[in-house]
């Protein structure tokens, strides 16, 4: 069934290639301190602002040019990738672990708990994550715990929501009957009967979530409100590079572009998952 | 399969078995938008133990609603049971606490639903969910209960259980499934089997193999049998006792021969009527 599942996944158009794009940034986090050229904190001022190595005095010793600073940009590039993804992944794991807890309680036992826990949701989806990410980090302080934990617990709704309306249908589907009627109590009930059967439509929303959570906190970087200086990544790149962008504009262009192709590949894949196991939505 | 002649009672009065199950004048009500709807007004039979006892009616009689009574699975709110009680092995299962229930639910009563399609966890192998039923009952691990799970399954007339027990409800036909869930209902060898409408979603052929396995899986484990039905083929293949329900009361009981012979009550008569007579064809066919 898994493996019927990923075959659809490929079959999507360009779901191959944004998995493969997906797999060499994960391959690129994971090996950074291998293939990383240089120490991203390393400061040479003897060659800052270097261009990338196919422009005029641009050396291969850094072939997408040097910062402000004179770090090398490939390798901070390929180190920034660890902050993004970990905390995309992050805030994705924490997020989806309490909407779903929140969307199947609510979905399961109904009546007032389901009313207080949703009208719950509302109240958080009215209040602008990103403002309470910054009210946040402005009280306790920047660090990288900090900003997964404050994504991570305002962006339950979307999970949660999906969750419930899913349990609302699967709760009356026979086979919940016949797990009461054989003495299975309702806290298995809802972990063995009904989270297995919301997993596919939550794991949609988790490809779609870690690329929001990968830009938001890009730009609270941007903001210098994100992960402390001493960590690379691409918000905070790309805020080093807007002072530059007129004479410099590969120290702020490429963590950009760098940001964007993973936003994309994430949301092409979750696009391509969410396709392939709505059978509406399958077209072959 | 049996024929109505062999299911007659004895000649020579037999030694009644005990009561096993008492249900005393259930009333059951549904909080409608509209307002309360009596789906069951006051309902009181027994079935004694080894017995089979077949309550038929039209849909909307109630007689699905008494038997999800009994376990107490349906859906509370909206339900309510205003009076009454349900009275097995002394204890009375309508006023029971929900963990006395959730100990009785799958070991001493278990159930079949009429819909095998829907009736099995879409996520999990075959094999797991029938050997879940002696791990919540009997604690341990679930893999301690596999031989238990293949013999559950053999008897139900699956065969290769290995392979089975290690499909996906999806890779089942419906007989297959249906068959999944008489072991399941059986691996704790309850005292009383309730199956709502078992073989309703099937077709005529699986429908006779199905009823032939329930059949033969209560005499050999001698426990009682609560049907609900709307087929009087079947009633009159498989019950000893019968009881007729309309709009949520008992019109009509006796034995399945003085019901489906002499039937009193006009009810039973337009029931009867509106059966179509195929018995006889099919008796030429076999003979």
């Amino acid at each position: 069934m898994n493996r019927q599942l990923l075959r659809r996944v490929l079959a999507e158009r360009l779901a191959a290639p944004s998995i493969i794009v997906l797999l060499l940034i994960v391959v690129c986090a994971v090996l950074a301190p291998v293939i990383a050229p240089d120490d991203p904190n390393a400061q040479d001022l003897l060659v800052r602002l270097r261009p990338p190595a196919w422009l005029g005095d641009g050396s291969s010793a850094h072939l997408l040019g040097t910062d402000n600073l004179g770090r090398d940009i490939l390798s901070r590039l390929i180190y920034g990738s660890r902050v993004s993804l970990f905390v995309g992944l992050a805030v994705a794991a924490i997020s989806g672990t309490i909407g779903a807890v929140i969307g199947i309680v609510a979905g399961f036992r109904r009546g007032w708990i389901d009313r207080v826990l949703m009208r719950l949701a509302d109240v958080q989806l009215a209040f602008p994550s990103i403002l309470l990410a910054l009210a946040v980090v402005a009280f306790f302080g920047n660090g990288l715990w900090v900003v997964i934990i404050v994504l991570g617990v305002t962006n339950w709704v979307a999970y949660a929501r999906v969750a419930r309306s899913s349990v609302l249908s699967l709760r009356e589907r026979d086979f919940v009957l016949e797990a009461r009627a054989i003495g299975v109590g309702p806290i298995m009930i809802m972990r063995r009967h009904l989270l297995p059967n919301v997993l596919a439509p939550l794991l949609t929303i988790a490809t779609l979530n870690v690329a929001s959570a990968i830009i938001v906190e890009s730009a609270l970087s941007f903001l210098g409100l994100g992960v402390p200086a001493d960590i690379p990544t691409w918000g905070s790149m790309l805020a080093d590079g807007q002072l530059y962008l007129g004479t410099s504009w590969w120290i702020a262009v490429f963590p950009g572009c760098a940001l964007m192709i993973t936003a994309l590949a994430i949301n092409i894949t979750g696009d391509a998952i969410r396709d392939a196991t709505d059978p509406k939505a399958y077209r072959r | 399969m049996t024929t109505l002649e062999t299911t007659d009672p004895e000649p020579t009065d037999p030694e009644p078995t005990p009561v096993l199950l008492t249900v005393d004048d259930l009333r059951v009500d549904f909080a409608a938008s509209t307002g309360t709807v009596h789906a069951v007004r006051g309902v009181s039979w027994q079935l004694r133990s080894g017995r089979t006892l077949a309550i038929v009616g039209e849909s909307g009689s109630g007689k699905s609603t008494v038997a999800a009574s009994i376990l107490r699975l349906n859906p509370q709110p909206p339900a309510r049971y205003p009076s009454g009680s349900i009275t097995f092995e002394g204890t009375d299962l309508l006023h029971a606490s929900e963990e006395e229930l959730r100990a009785v639910r799958g070991d001493a009563i278990s159930m079949i639903f009429q819909d095998p399609m829907s009736s099995l966890n879409p996520t999990t192998r075959v094999g797991a969910q029938v050997a879940e039923v002696l791990r919540r009952h009997r604690g341990g691990k679930r893999r301690a209960y596999r031989e238990a799970m293949l013999s559950a399954l053999r008897s139900a007339g699956i065969d290769d259980p290995e392979r089975r027990a290690a499909q996906c409800p999806h890779q089942l036909s419906g007989g297959l499934r249906q068959r999944v869930m008489i072991a399941m209902a059986l691996i704790a060898d309850p005292q009383l089997l309730i199956a709502d409408e078992p073989t309703t979603a099937l077709d005529v052929t699986v429908q006779a193999q199905i009823l032939d396995v329930l059949v033969e899986l209560q005499r050999r484990k001698g426990m009682a049998l609560l049907l609900i039905t709307h087929d009087l083929g079947v009633v009159a293949d498989v019950a000893d006792d019968v009881v007729v329900m309309r709009a949520g009361e008992i019109v009509e009981r006796g034995t399945v021969e003085d019901v489906l012979t002499q039937p009193e009550h006009e009810y039973t008569q337009r029931l009867l009527a509106s059966t179509p007579r195929l018995r006889d064809d099919r008796a030429q066919v076999t003979r």
